[in-house]
């Protein structure tokens, strides 16, 4: 037997482990929300979820594929309108239209992808704006669903989804829900794949990542098309629960690309914890400082620059090297094997 | 007899500068193959053309029988060929054991159970397991090294592309390096290996390349070649028998 033989591969860790146990307790905690949350409150959590899966969605794209996009708000758009349209025009219910839209956004990515991924670093950031402005251009023409000024999702459609308004708030909250777990189960589970290997894999380093075999465009294709169909999902939610929707609104690149480029930044990029930190730090400072107008803007800037400058991996990379926790472990560790089965670090 | 690998003509030029100027030759399977020449001759700039992470201007590249010429790098990496940079390029925020997986599921094309236990054996066999969960970023630039060898061992390679490991080793660490690569050659692989450490590779290789301004000067015998006029005039200040 050599020695090799006597080390095993693990992926979890003690604080994974538990990170695993409280993520359940607080599942079925949120998803008893509307027995022990007031309206306001399970708005404010429905935010929360769909910005984090928006933000867990480009990290994935900047963080994982070097796809520094932004224009995410091209998807968030196109799955709000999707869902009106599908809604206003074919009488679908809301809710199955959110899959379609997912589906829909995958199918308009593939030549957009064909199209932007000729460009690279700086191009193609601006390259996925430009497509941005051509779908909120585009979107304002329809006059069916408002030309520029936007509209409504008619009182018929949103009686149909429940017949009490509670019932219609706890089904929109449940949705949003549905939608961060499957965002981060997605995620989560693609990272620890061999795929995820790949990607990380290039994420720390191109040339080394192709001279071994993978495959960088189709990597980064797919990553595309699958973040171009969460996001419009999430889009189409977003806009459900404003039940309004106008061209400014819908693509709007502050609202679904700075703040969520902010949280990923600040939270730790090119990490699983990182957009969850940076969404509780972006929610706070919002919470404070909201009703400061410019000053609000001011405040997020200071603290962008204040993370970056003492902490360039973001939070989230400062409390790992600090403390080795890990929430998601996508890592895997070489742990040695005594004769009697107990287990220590080599390291 | 089928050659694993055959450059025909292989030409490439950066601006006034060859790199590759009508390079031929033929490696058969389980041949090792020693490359020398002076710094700035194209010796890494050969390795970039086989493995495809540069165009060649002209020329031809044959692996196992088939032109690999318009193949991406990721393609001939999936059939085989493995190669180690010169200038270490890990996957720094990811551990020496994940850099070593990378290779074993997207070259080698293992399910990561398998991979898993591959590559502990590669760790085991070059002697990082110590280092198994250091983030390759925090290694030093003679660990990296080593690290380029095991992920290219982790790659289950046919044809395996060494670019000056030996440089900075210690008489004794150099003597397990070749001591490594000699029990490779037992597993059939073919190997190139390029170094500035002739006695190293003098013990490896039953072959010697020389390469000048992309040209080939000599090629044979790596005693015969090493005795040639011309490779000992390159090589003034170089000691073949150090
Ligand atoms: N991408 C590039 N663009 C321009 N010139 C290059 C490029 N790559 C290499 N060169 C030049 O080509 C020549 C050959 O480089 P190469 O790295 O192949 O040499 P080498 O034989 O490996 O040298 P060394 O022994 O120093 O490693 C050098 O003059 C180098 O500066
Ligand atoms: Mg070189």
């Amino acid at each position: 037997m050599t020695e090799a033989t006597t080390y095993r591969v693990i992926q979890s860790t003690p604080s994974s482990q538990m990170a695993a146990l409280a993520a359940l307790a607080l599942l079925v905690i949120l998803v008893a929300a509307p027995w022990w949350a007031g309206r306001g409150d399970m708005r404010l959590l429905s935010e929360i979820f769909l910005y984090l899966s928006l933000a867990v969605l480009w990290n994935l794209l900047a963080g994982y594929a070097g796809l520094v996009s932004v224009g995410q708000q091209a998807f968030v758009g196109f799955g709000g309108y999707g869902l009106f349209a599908l809604a206003m025009f074919l009488g679908l219910h809301p809710l199955l239209a959110v899959p379609l839209v997912g589906v829909a956004a995958a199918l308009i990515a593939i030549p957009i992808a064909f199209l932007i991924f000729r460009l690279s670093g700086a191009y193609f950031a601006i390259g996925t704006w430009v497509i941005a402005e051509v779908f909120r251009l585009s979107f304002a023409q329809v006059s069916s669903l408002g030309g520029g000024s936007g509209t409504s999702l008619p009182i018929a459609i949103v009686k149909s989804m429940a017949g009490s308004r509670a019932l219609r708030d706890s089904i929109s909250y449940w949705a949003a829900l549905a939608m961060i777990v499957l965002v981060l189960a997605v995620v989560y589970l693609w990272l620890r794949s061999r795929h995820g290997i790949s990607l990380t894999a290039i994420r720390d380093n191109e040339l080394a990542a192709r001279s071994l075999g993978i495959d960088v465009w189709w990597t980064k294709f797919w990553v595309y098309l699958v973040a171009a169909a969460l996001t419009a999902s999430v889009g189409a939610l977003l806009f459900l629960q404003k039940l309004r929707i106008s061209p400014d609104a819908a693509f709007n690149v502050n609202d679904w690309t700075a703040y969520v480029i902010f949280i990923v930044v600040i939270g730790g990029i090119g990490t699983m914890e990182g957009p969850l930190i940076g969404t509780l730090v972006f929610f706070l400072l919002r919470g404070f400082f909201a009703d400061l107008g410019t000053v609000y803007l001011m405040v997020l800037g200071a603290v962008a620059i204040v993370v970056i400058l003492k902490a360039p991996r973001g939070i989230w990379g400062y409390i790992h090297d600090r403390y080795g926790l890990t929430l998601f472990p996508v890592s895997r560790r070489v742990v040695k094997f005594d004769s009697s089965h107990k287990n220590e670090n080599p390291s | 007899m089928t050659n694993l690998l055959e450059l025909n003509q292989l030409s490439k030029a950066f601006g006034a500068v060859r790199v590759s100027d009508g390079l031929s030759f033929a490696l058969a399977g389980g041949e090792a193959l020693g490359v020398i020449g002076p710094n700035g001759a194209g010796k890494t700039s050969m390795f970039n053309l086989i493995t495809g992470t540069l165009d060649a201007d002209s020329g031809d590249i044959l692996y196992a029988g088939k032109s690999v010429i318009s193949l991406s790098a990721a393609a001939r990496a999936k059939s085989g060929m493995a190669r180690s940079f010169q200038v270490p390029q890990p996957f720094t925020a990811m551990t020496v054991f994940e850099n070593t997986l990378v290779a074993a599921t997207a070259a080698a094309g293992l399910s990561i159970r398998d991979a898993n236990g591959h590559c502990l054996q590669v760790l085991d066999q070059i002697g990082m397991m110590d280092k198994a969960n250091d983030p390759a970023g925090s290694l030093t630039l003679l660990e990296r090294k080593r690290l380029e060898l095991a992920r290219a061992l982790a790659a289950k390679p046919k044809l395996l592309l060494l670019d000056e490991i030996a440089g900075g080793l210690t008489e004794h660490e150099c003597r397990d390096l070749v001591a490594t690569i000699r029990s490779l050659r037992q597993t059939g692989i073919t190997i190139i290996w390029i170094e500035h450490i002739v006695h190293a590779l003098l013990a490896v290789v039953d072959r010697l390349l020389v390469l000048d301004f992309g040209q080939k000067i000599a090629d044979g015998d790596p005693t015969a070649v090493m005795a040639d006029g011309q490779v000992r005039q390159i090589y003034m200040g170089i000691d073949a028998d150090a």
